[in-house]
């Protein structure tokens, strides 16, 4: 069973649909029991970091997730709260993957903030992209994305460049695993990353 | 790179997609999930939806029809259409819907987007602009070089100009501004590029460039010349004038950075 965390965070109804269209169960869910006996936990919204981590916290979240043993899966905001911290609020986050959330910087070559749209992912490296090529499109609306981790055991699984700034697209450690793009809303594409997150 | 969107749009009657000219002469050409789905096959980036039933039946259609697009379609869907509270725009997000698009409500009362955008987030609210350039009504038969804000499909026209109401819905939230010339809406003549550009230097968001596509020249101009984000239109889909696949590699040819 797949557990969909409940954190007020937003929409998860793409979330629920993207599951339904590869025939899987699941259940929404903020109790820390359920979310530990699920065999996949995925971390899903959109919104405001700080109070996305004060929403954990309420929940007593804070303290379960980064205990979890089966695979998990942070989307967008997601990824943001398993980083160390966030510009975003000056949040302090959960602190699963070296990495810090930044705000995209304005450009000489104009870039818009959100980035908003559909960007290529590079340097795949993951059973997460089985299936998907270098250079492939995924749908981002972001305008704080995770650094490139300086050392540790947190592994850059893909890459995006936004203007001339590279953040990681998708994050590793362990069992748990994060995208900045919304995979739920990124096609054929999407659909296959959130596939073989289930497959491992 | 972030790839240019290519959105088509349809318009929805009691549940039925019916695409006007000039926002009137409406013609009926499909239904909206099948249209939908098609599209997202074909390539587009993304959809957007707006209801323009008059009636209370044709919203509640509207919102069923929400439903089962966001189970159907795996790409971002925006949807507009007599949104005029807080309430409509949650019961469209509540149906599945991943942006609202809001117009007349915001012109009348801008706090909804302020309302909106704290509560759902930047990324939830498109400010669909309705704008006109003075046609030359002027005494000296000049445009006055003003784009009037309008209301109602462009029936009604404001004292608001383009400009500073889309700086005005920026700060006050909106992730992205769609602007349409009702100048140039159904007139399949090009989009007013140069105004986009304008457009396009005031802003931080991005633009969704809206009404007058005729052929792929059109559209491809507004993405560079109007460095606008994203190009809408809806007879030249609808009616198979341009295919999107067909669109898409041409503006590669071109040398636009679009998702194939």
């Amino acid at each position: 069973m797949i557990a969909i965390v409940d954190y007020d965070t937003g929409n998860l109804r793409s979330v629920e649909n993207a599951l339904k269209k590869l025939g899987q169960d699941y259940v929404v869910t903020s109790d820390p029991e359920i979310i530990r006996s699920a065999d996949h936990v995925l971390l899903p919204g959109v919104g405001e970091a700080s109070s996305a981590m004060d929403n954990l916290r309420s929940r007593g979240l804070d303290k379960v997730i980064p205990t979890l043993t089966q695979p998990v899966l942070g989307i967008c905001i997601g990824i943001q709260v398993l980083c160390q911290c966030s510009e975003e609020g000056n949040a302090t986050c959960l602190g699963v993957f070296d990495s810090k959330v930044r705000k995209f910087q304005p450009e000489e070559e104009k870039i818009k903030i959100p980035e908003m749209g559909w960007n290529t992912i590079e340097s795949l490296d993951s059973p997460l992209f089985k299936g998907i090529k270098e250079g492939d499109f995924v749908y981002y609306v972001h305008s704080f994305a995770p650094s490139l981790p300086q050392s540790g055991d947190t592994r850059v699984i893909a890459k995006t460049t936004y203007g001339s700034q590279t953040f990681a697209a998708a994050l590793n450690r362990g069992n748990f695993y994060g995208t900045q793009f919304h995979p739920e809303k990124s096609g054929p594409v999407g659909s296959r990353i959130l596939k073989n997150f289930l497959e491992i | 790179m972030l790839a240019k969107r290519i959105i088509p749009c349809l318009d929805i009657k009691n549940g039925q997609t019916v695409k006007g000219i000039n926002f009137e002469g409406l013609r009926e050409v499909g239904d909206p999930v099948e249209m939908g789905a098609k599209y997202a096959a074909e390539g587009a980036d993304e959809l957007v939806y707006l209801d323009i039933s008059a009636s209370f039946e044709g919203r509640k259609t509207f919102t069923e029809l929400v439903t089962k697009i966001s189970e159907r379609i795996d790409i971002p869907f925006t949807v507009g259409g007599g949104i005029s509270t807080y309430e409509d725009g949650a019961r469209l997000l509540d149906a599945g819907a991943d942006k609202i698009s809001i117009n007349t409500a915001a012109v009348n009362n801008p706090g909804l987007i302020t309302e909106l955008a704290e509560k759902y987030g930047s990324q939830f609210v498109v400010v669909a602009i309705d704008a006109r350039l003075h046609d030359g009504t002027q005494p000296s038969g000049e445009t006055d070089g003003i784009w009037h804000i309008t209301t109602h499909g462009g029936k009604h026209s404001t004292e608001k100009e383009l400009f500073s109401w889309a700086r005005e819905a920026q700060e006050r939230g909106a992730g992205e501004i769609l602007f349409t010339s009702m100048n140039h809406d159904g007139m399949k003549s090009g989009y007013p590029c140069e105004t986009f550009a304008k457009l396009d230097e005031f802003l931080q968001i991005p633009i969704i460039a809206s009404g007058g596509a005729g052929n792929v020249d059109h559209i491809a101009d507004v993405l560079t010349k109007g460095k606008a984000d994203a190009a809408l239109a809806a007879s030249i889909f609808h009616f198979g004038e341009i295919r999107i696949p067909d669109l898409k590699e041409e503006l590669v040819n071109r040398g636009i950075t679009v998702r194939i």
